[in-house]
């Protein structure tokens, strides 16, 4: 059974693998087993797979991992391609339509083919359209077949009222799920983005109608997502993608992080960004130039709020960690995340309906 | 087992006597060994341990499914790790298929509802073919031959007594009535099975059973074009393998004599399979 410290290392050496493939020569058997079990609970096994691929490792790895990994990227590859099909029908749909059409998250990495979309799964083409157009663009869709599921009254005004996106919609032919957003963060988000400039630093891709934001955007959103998403349950896969895409940028552009910062504090996100470099540059090693994590510092909360930060981010992201060989630090995890979560009074009435929903199976 | 090694850890009779019967020739490997699946079956944490006890499938330590009775902690280990091995193992094309070899030549029996397919499997494995699998036909996309995944063959309801029958030295495990497909017992698999379970072997013969009852014995030829249709449709990840899923069902095709087998009687169909395989 490892601790959280040595999870922790394990999670330290599968990023310091992912930016230096060639430490994947030197592991032992042991270590390996260890580095998949974290790599697959991080859900960042096929990206690990995609690295050892494009260094033309995957000859020189154990036959008995080269052998999922093959496995992974072919189901990573069948997953795009079922996303990229997705998108060539929306495109067709929203052919007649002139307005500016933003791909966002895994699709835009996707089409901009940027490396961090090697071996990088992802389940709902996000696309971004101006807030005027948003009824234009969903009758357009309903229109060419596309559906949203039936939603109570609460649930319809609980994405029309405060998300950011209208309700999701499939193509019963295809089911995959197309979120049409107007904005990067929910309406009742502190975090409040006007998306007018993403529109006007888009870039275009050859071959398609959709564009992509700006570099210094898309490190923004993905910024946004971990950090006021709310969901962690795929946190230490966010968190490689920032690296990967800021290592990208910064090695194609060296003036990059200035482009970064400066866009930050255009758009009022000055905040995520700090996160975004901080977490990266301590938790993955993002080769972060030291300039910029001490002109972000200002961009912070205070210093108790910042250790709280560290401590709450630490064990969420760590938390999903593998299972098996950490059950007992999970289950000290468990509850330590939710003191950390919730004040006390809440958190006594999260667990006793818990346990009230134990009760009710147990008496079935 | 076969071209995995699977770490399982748990602390239950209910699986524990299961395993050491039906895996009981199995090679065991050391534990530092890298592993392909990790396994765990354990209690869920809460009040039903102490009555109605109840049990989980976790793989990495996620749990999968919902729980089952604790005393059907076997079957559910089987047919948990056959998921986990479908969700995974692209790096085959693999057949919803049982396989078996003599004289260096596999024959696959596709499975569909009703098929009698793991039946004829058992039946076969206990007349002078090889079992290389009851489940998975594991067509190594790399290596372009068959790969043996041998592993207790489940045999439902009626079946089980006509194995008995048929072949009294087979070993069978414990009995699971009110599974979700009734009644199920497992058949170890020949000492045999597992001595040879990493020579992978190329298919001659693509035979899809149909057991009826009543039914005249019936072996007609299929075209090609049948055959692909049907064998593509069987597969777990034809569509996952894209283009090279449908090389390996051609390869196959091509090479293999294929037919449908309508039978009742399992004696003359394993006559009528050794006649056509001779």
């Amino acid at each position: 059974m490892k601790d959280r410290h040595s999870v922790q290392r394990l999670y330290r050496c599968l990023f310091a693998v992912l930016a230096m493939p060639d430490r994947l020569l030197d592991l032992k058997e042991r270590e390996w087993d260890d580095l998949l079990t974290v790599a697959r609970s991080a859900r960042l096994f096929s990206r690990l797979a995609a690295v050892t691929q494009s260094h033309g490792f995957m000859h020189q790895v154990p036959a008995r991992v080269a052998g999922h990994m093959t496995a992974a990227l072919r189901l990573a590859a069948h997953r795009q391609q079922k996303m990229l099909w997705e998108l060539q029908h929306l495109e067709r749909a929203l052919r007649e339509i002139q307005m500016p059409i933003l791909a966002l998250k895994g699709m835009a990495y996707l089409i901009a083919d940027l490396t961090v979309a090697k071996g990088r799964i992802f389940t709902d083409v996000d696309l971004l359209v101006p807030r005027a157009g948003l009824a234009e663009v969903e009758a357009t869709l309903q229109a060419g077949g596309w559906r949203s599921e039936a939603l109570n009254t609460y649930d319809e005004h609980y994405y029309r009222q405060w998300m950011h996106e209208i309700p999701p919609l499939q193509h019963p032919d295809r089911g995959i799920e197309v979120d049409i957003h107007h904005t990067l963060s929910p309406l009742t988000s502190r975090i409040k983005v006007d998306p007018t400039p993403l529109f006007e630093a888009a870039v275009s891709v050859k071959g398609y109608r959709v564009q992509v934001p700006a570099p210094a955007d898309m490190v923004l959103h993905s910024a946004i997502h971990l950090f006021y998403g709310g969901e962690f349950e795929q946190g230490l896969r966010d968190l490689s993608d920032l690296d990967f895409l800021m290592r990208e940028f910064a090695t194609r552009d060296s003036g990059f992080w200035q482009a970064l910062m400066t866009r930050a504090e255009a758009l009022n996100l000055e905040r995520p960004l700090f996160y975004a470099l901080r977490y990266a540059y301590h938790l993955v090693g993002t080769p972060i130039p030291t300039g910029m994590l001490a002109k972000t510092r200002p961009f912070g909360p205070g210093r108790t709020a910042l250790k709280a930060m560290d401590v709450l981010l630490g064990a969420a992201l760590v938390s999903i960690a593998p299972g098996a060989r950490t059950m007992g630090a999970r289950s000290l995890l468990w509850v330590r995340s939710h003191w950390l979560r919730m004040p006390p009074g809440l958190l006594l009435r999260h667990l006793l309906r818990k346990l009230g929903g134990h009760r009710k199976q147990s008496a079935q | 087992m076969g071209p995995f090694i699977v770490q399982v850890r748990a602390r239950l009779e209910s699986l524990a006597q299961p395993m050491y019967v039906l895996y009981s020739d199995f090679p065991l490997v050391d534990s530092d060994s890298l592993t392909d699946f990790d396994v765990v079956l354990q209690c869920p944490p809460n009040l039903r341990r102490w009555i109605q006890p109840q049990v989980l499938f976790k793989l990495d330590g996620r749990s999968l499914f919902e729980p089952f009775p604790q005393d059907t902690a076997f079957p559910l280990f089987e047919w948990g790790l056959n998921w986990c091995v479908a969700q995974r193992s692209h790096q085959y094309l693999m057949l919803h298929a049982a396989v078996l070899e003599r004289e260096g030549r596999a024959i696959l029996l596709p499975a569909t509802p009703g098929s009698g397919k793991s039946t004829l499997c058992a039946a076969l494995a206990y007349r002078g073919w090889r079992l290389l699998s009851d489940e998975f036909g594991l067509f190594d996309l790399e290596r372009r031959a068959l790969a043996p995944f041998p592993r207790p063959v489940a045999l439902k309801n009626q079946s089980i007594e006509v194995i008995r029958r048929f072949a009294p030295e087979a070993v069978l495990g414990p009995l699971f009535p009110k599974t979700r497909k009734g009644t199920v017992a497992h058949l170890r698999p020949p000492a045999s099975a597992v001595r040879g379970m990493d020579e992978a072997v190329f298919p001659a013969w693509v035979v899809f059973p149909k057991f009826t009852i009543g039914a005249r014995l019936a072996l007609r030829a299929l075209s090609k074009a049948q055959a692909f249709l049907r064998l593509a449709h069987n597969a777990f990840n034809y569509e996952i393998t894209g283009a090279e899923g449908f090389r390996a069902v051609g390869e196959i095709i091509r090479s293999c004599g294929c037919y449908d087998l309508s039978y009742c009687d399992l004696d003359e169909a394993v006559a009528e399979i050794d006649r056509l395989t001779a």
